[in-house]
């Protein structure tokens, strides 16, 4: 393994400490536990919005918190939900009478502690309401498992979401607006190379040079099946079947097209495989109306990219083109 | 040894060190299945739980237990911080304020241990989690009640083992494994791995 690191076990609290000086106009870092605020938190009569999980996601989530977006993000060990304790951190920080919306996405860890973290805020009289985002169409949702994974879809979640906080909209309202969000956006990652985990040293599973992981989540756990490398045209072809065939997308919706590097593939790839998916989705008279193309929710070093697709009305596309200003996300500000 | 505060403090340090020395063996465990990082997660936790005994034993057993939960819960997190940490919750809850532990208070925590980290994850025997563990350990205990302390927890010991070979041939059904499915069969899970780990660790103090 060869990282820019020194201990693994300070590799997360290092590398906050590098966002805290790099973005200090917008966002404060706390320690132990760890939290990344908006500086200018709370905000007076404002829904706080708060999201969280294992750090090695960048720039999701601390990345993602300033005017526009997220109040606070709780920042875990890597891969690993942070502890109940973190989330009550960043509600109390950030949490006035308008109340709090958690963003939480489904995986066991992080269901189990921002639940146990709602639980101990309404005992202190907050008003703390939870969604968790499930938009991964690779796993099969049936009682026999977890549920589907919260991926990609969680950026354009937490930036509609802060957006209708950031206009003043009810705790009620934000937390309706986020249920439609998770409503009607779906998707598909995944990889061609395993990421390794600063603490575990190795990779975190093995992949053959000519084998792609179909239907990787964002720990770099394996997918849903593993097929042999085929040509960008096919691939992609492939991801946008599986994503339009879930909701359905039909013919004639307007949507916003998100596609994700998973931090390993560079953007020669990643606009490649972007323009490929807007073109196949044209084809079937999916109308794409926004775009999003970057490393935005990342799994270390992990080559691949995952696929979102959001279905748009014009409330969710004036949210969306709502100024933002964060570390990475920032437009009309 | 008696089952005093000082000890399951000494029966918590003896866990610390076997988890510490498997914890390589739990994140590879994980890495097969899941996201690699029960091991780190689980050394993490029992080391902050030996550096709070450090500063001071509760007084009974109970309270070194819910100290336990505690620490488990916020220094752990993942899936392995609430569920460990609501285990050793409940069954501090149900020793009470006991100055020692006896076979039935024993057979009582166990007992409660499990039905925690059920309602709390929600999983059954046969989804391959710490649940496949637990059930074996317990029923095992429950079949040498009229031994010591240290047969019915080595009892519990041989049956969470038992519980953990079985995750092998389990599909996953909890859980970041469940996404797996089918390809997940061969493997261990590695929660039921440390819940054994643990019980062996006990078990071993209670000599």
């Amino acid at each position: 393994m060869k990282k820019i690191i020194n201990d693994p076990a300070a590799v997360v609290a290092e590398s906050l400490r590098g966002l805290a000086v790099a973005h200090a106009d917008l966002l404060r870092v706390r320690d132990d536990p760890a939290l990344v605020v908006r500086a200018d938190a709370p905000v007076a009569g404002k829904v706080a919005v708060v999201s969280g999980g294992g750090s090695g996601h960048e720039p999701l989530h601390g990345g993602f918190v300033g005017p526009g977006m997220l109040d606070a993000a709780v920042p875990g060990p890597v891969f690993t939900s942070p502890t109940p304790d973190a989330v009550q951190g960043a509600i109390a920080a950030t949490t006035g009478p308008a109340g709090a919306l958690l963003i939480v996405k489904n995986y066991t860890g992080d269901v189990l502690n921002f639940e146990t973290a709602a639980e101990l805020a309404a005992a202190e009289d907050l008003d703390v309401r939870s969604v968790v985002i499930d938009d991964d169409v690779a796993v099969k949702d049936s009682t026999f498992t977890a549920g589907r994974r919260g991926v990609g879809g969680t950026v354009l979640l937490e930036k509609i979401a802060g957006a209708a906080a950031e206009r003043g909209d009810s705790l009620g309202a934000v937390e309706a607006l986020a249920r439609k969000v998770i409503g009607q956006v779906r998707s598909i990652g995944v990889a061609l190379s395993a990421p390794t985990v600063p603490h575990a040293g190795e990779p975190s599973f093995d992949l053959g040079p000519d084998e792609i992981e179909f239907g990787i989540g964002i720990h770099g756990e394996p997918g849903r099946e593993r097929i042999p490398a085929e040509p960008a045209d096919a691939l992609v072809g492939r991801m946008v079947e599986a994503v339009v065939s879930d909701l359905p997308f039909e013919s004639g919706d307007k949507v916003l097209l998100f596609t994700n590097s998973m931090g390993g593939t560079p953007q020669l790839e990643l606009y490649l495989a972007h323009g490929i998916a807007e073109r196949l989705l044209a084809e079937r008279g999916i109308l794409v109306e926004r775009r999003l193309v970057g490393p935005y929710i990342t799994s270390l070093e992990m080559q691949g990219i995952s696929l979102t697709l959001l279905k748009l009305d014009d409330e969710l596309t004036q949210l969306w083109d709502a100024p933002v200003r964060t570390p990475a996300l920032r437009w009309g500000i | 040894m008696a089952c005093t505060a000082e000890g399951v403090a000494a029966a918590l340090r003896a866990a610390a060190e076997v988890i510490a020395e498997h914890r390589t063996e739990l994140v590879d465990l994980d890495r097969a299945i899941g996201d690699a990082d029960h091991g780190e997660n689980l050394s993490r936790g029992f080391t902050a739980i030996v550096s709070a005994l450090e500063t001071a034993v509760p007084e009974t057993p109970a309270g070194v237990l819910k100290l336990a939960a505690t620490t488990l819960i916020s220094k752990v997190g993942g899936a392995a911080g609430p569920l460990y940490g609501t285990a050793f919750l409940r069954a501090s809850a149900k020793v009470g304020d006991a100055a020692e532990l006896d076979v039935p208070l024993l057979l009582d925590a166990l007992r409660a241990a499990l039905e925690g980290v059920q309602a709390r994850g929600k999983a059954v025997g046969g989804d391959a989690t710490m649940v496949d563990a637990l059930i074996p350990a317990v029923s095992a205990a429950e079949g040498t009640a009229d031994g010591t302390i240290a047969e019915v927890l080595t009892a519990a010991a041989d049956g969470a083992d038992r519980g953990a070979e079985s995750t092998v041939d389990l599909i996953p059904r909890k859980g970041r494994a469940s996404y797996l499915g089918e390809r997940a069969v061969g493997h261990m899970d590695p929660g039921a791995r440390s819940t054994a780990l643990l019980l062996r660790a006990f078990a071993e103090a209670a000599r």
